[in-house]
């Protein structure tokens, strides 16, 4: 295995604090993701792993804080500018384009990417047609690399979830993200699911070089594919470092274990 | 036989246009997943800015410049369609993303009301007339295959050539370019469009604004038959059925369920009409689809629900 180089800072969050109404969400968390790295946001539930992906995705706008990413810094941004700038993200509850196939479901992925014009690609000729071509040919590699060639024709809503959530990563691949944010990647699997997932995690990190963000309350998986975790406990940062580092942590372990009283 | 075919052919021409009506509905549902109770509306709206504006050009003009009055009409009152689409997103849509499909749904009944108003306080509320110069006189078919021919509506078919032709670009357009498919994915799921980098307002403007050019097309055809009156609000019901039967999801499905029932109505009509005492045009639509509801409420080429609990 190729030791692989982590970079420079890529997305750096500095003290977001979101509530919703009088609930606070998160409190003053601050960290920050380094180029090529995987990076973990654990914690038990309720704890605002979610909100904070969602803060950075651009679906929340937290109160307080700024996130810095690739030098730009934004509080005010929508999904779809978040998703221009080079992030990409899954969902936890799946949320993929059910009526149509695989193929298709991947290729909206490359919807940022497509250039010609909507007549050209009306009537299929000239660049066109070879820019649909090329599209088609990225997607058909993220098919196989992702072993879903036996179907790519198939409704999304008719296949089982564990390979839904498989073109749920094809589609944020497509985009080819800098950043990929996983929410919950390995939630709901069994165990063999869970290993294919996580070897498509460090594949994808390895092969294409992506920045990985993912949230994960199963604490077996996330510390052996992570390179740095981030601890939250009711909304406030308790724990950050390595993955042996929080594994010694004590207010990680009382907040997962409880505390004897 | 003769005078069958001569039914059947108008039942597939009448049929044509309630196709075009259902198109605005079926492209509003593709790319919002919201039934749009405002399409009847917009028809209504669409074609008030056109006997309005071609009126006045027309004055504008002079008496004789009929065509070019039209189309500086028509491109005026597509100018308009384009300003309603914008505003709708703007000021309702816009505040409405992540919402339940209830809720846009009362949005869009909103919607009609104020269109409706708005239509006739700006371009009044009498009875107008379009006049885009089609040939109102019929012409006779297949002579020579049947004693005295069929007798066919001129005025229908190029009405049928324009739906025609209009269908088949949507068709094209949803199925071949890359907005097409932004289109569809932003009906399925709002927020995972979004994070692909599908710009969700701009979507929308788009599809509101191509529903809106339909709306038009529609509303100048049924204009230059019966007139543009409040009543043309009203068409949108007709296309209801249409709908029901050919699947909210499908462009093919409305055209092919439009032409059903167009068929359907002027068949049993004349066929079984005089039976029950007749009357049966008005009805015929409702009872097919609420048969469709019963049996296979996809439609006939909607796409097929699959939930997983």
């Amino acid at each position: 295995m190729a030791t692989k180089q982590i970079g420079d800072v890529i997305l750096d969050v500095k003290n977001i604090s979101l509530s919703f109404g009088g609930v606070k969400a998160l409190t003053d968390i601050s960290f920050n993701v380094r180029e090529h790295e995987v990076r973990a946001i654990i914690g038990p539930n309720g704890a605002g792993k979610s909100s904070m992906l969602n803060c950075v995705n651009g679906v929340y706008r937290p109160q307080q804080g700024a996130i810095t990413f690739k030098g730009q810094t934004f509080s005010h941004m929508d999904s779809h500018q978040v998703a221009t700038m080079g992030i990409g993200r899954t969902f936890q509850n799946l949320a993929l384009f059910k009526g149509m196939s695989v193929i298709d479901n991947i290729m909206t992925g490359r919807n940022l990417r497509i250039k010609s014009n909507l007549f050209w690609q009306a009537l299929r000729i000239g660049p066109a047609q070879r820019e649909e071509e090329m599209h088609r040919e990225f997607v058909e590699h993220i098919i196989d690399f992702l072993e879903i060639q036996a179907f790519r024709k198939t409704p999304v809503g008719q296949l089982p979830y564990g390979l839904q959530k498989r073109v749920d990563l094809g589609r944020a691949l497509a985009m080819e993200p800098q950043l990929l944010l996983l929410d919950e990647p390995m939630a709901g699997m069994n165990v063999e699911e869970k290993q294919d997932m996580s070897r498509f995690v460090l594949d994808v990190n390895e092969e294409f070089g992506t920045t990985i963000v993912l949230i994960e309350h199963d604490m077996g998986v996330v510390m052996d594919i992570s390179d740095r975790v981030v601890v939250l406990d009711y909304g406030k940062k308790i724990g950050d470092g390595t993955p042996d580092e929080v594994r010694g942590n004590e207010e990680v372990i009382s907040a997962y274990l409880g505390t004897g009283h | 036989m003769a005078f069958f075919l001569e039914t059947l052919l108008g039942g597939l021409m009448a049929g044509m246009l309630y196709s075009l009506v259902a198109l605005g509905f079926v492209l509003i549902y593709k790319a919002s997943g919201v039934f749009n109770f405002a399409q009847g509306a917009m028809v209504l709206f669409a074609a008030l800015a056109m006997a309005r504006f071609s009126e006045w050009i027309g004055v504008w003009l002079g008496g004789d410049q009929l065509l070019l009055a039209n189309l500086i009409a028509f491109v005026l009152a597509g100018m308009a369609m384009f300003v309603v689409a914008w505003l709708i997103e703007y000021l309702v849509l816009r505040h409405l993303v992540n919402q339940e499909g209830a809720t846009l749904l009362m949005a869009t009944l909103g919607i009609a009301y104020f269109l409706e108003g708005l239509g006739q306080t700006i371009f009044g509320g009498s009875i107008y007339k379009i006049d885009i110069g089609m040939p109102k006189d019929p012409v006779f078919w297949l002579e020579s295959v049947f004693p005295g021919g069929i007798l066919i509506n001129k005025e229908d078919l190029y009405a049928a050539v324009i739906a025609a032709v209009l269908v088949a670009a949507l068709s094209v357009f949803f199925q071949k370019t890359s907005t097409g498919r932004a289109l569809r994915a932003v009906a399925d799921d709002h927020q995972a469009a979004q994070s692909i980098g599908i710009p969700l307002n701009r979507i929308w403007v788009i599809v509101w604004c191509v529903a809106g050019v339909v709306a038009l097309v529609a509303g100048m055809i049924w204009g230059s038959k019966l007139g543009v009156q409040f009543s043309l609000a009203t068409v949108a019901l007709r296309a209801l059925p249409v709908v029901i039967l050919g699947g909210l999801t499908s462009v093919p499905g409305a055209i092919i369920g439009g032409l059903i029932i167009g068929v359907g109505e002027k068949l049993s009509e004349v066929f079984l009409g005089p039976y029950v005492g007749g009357g049966i045009e008005i009805w015929f639509a409702y009872v097919l689809a609420l048969g469709f509801l019963l049996i296979r409420p996809q439609g006939l080429f909607g796409e097929k629900i699959i939930d997983r609990v």
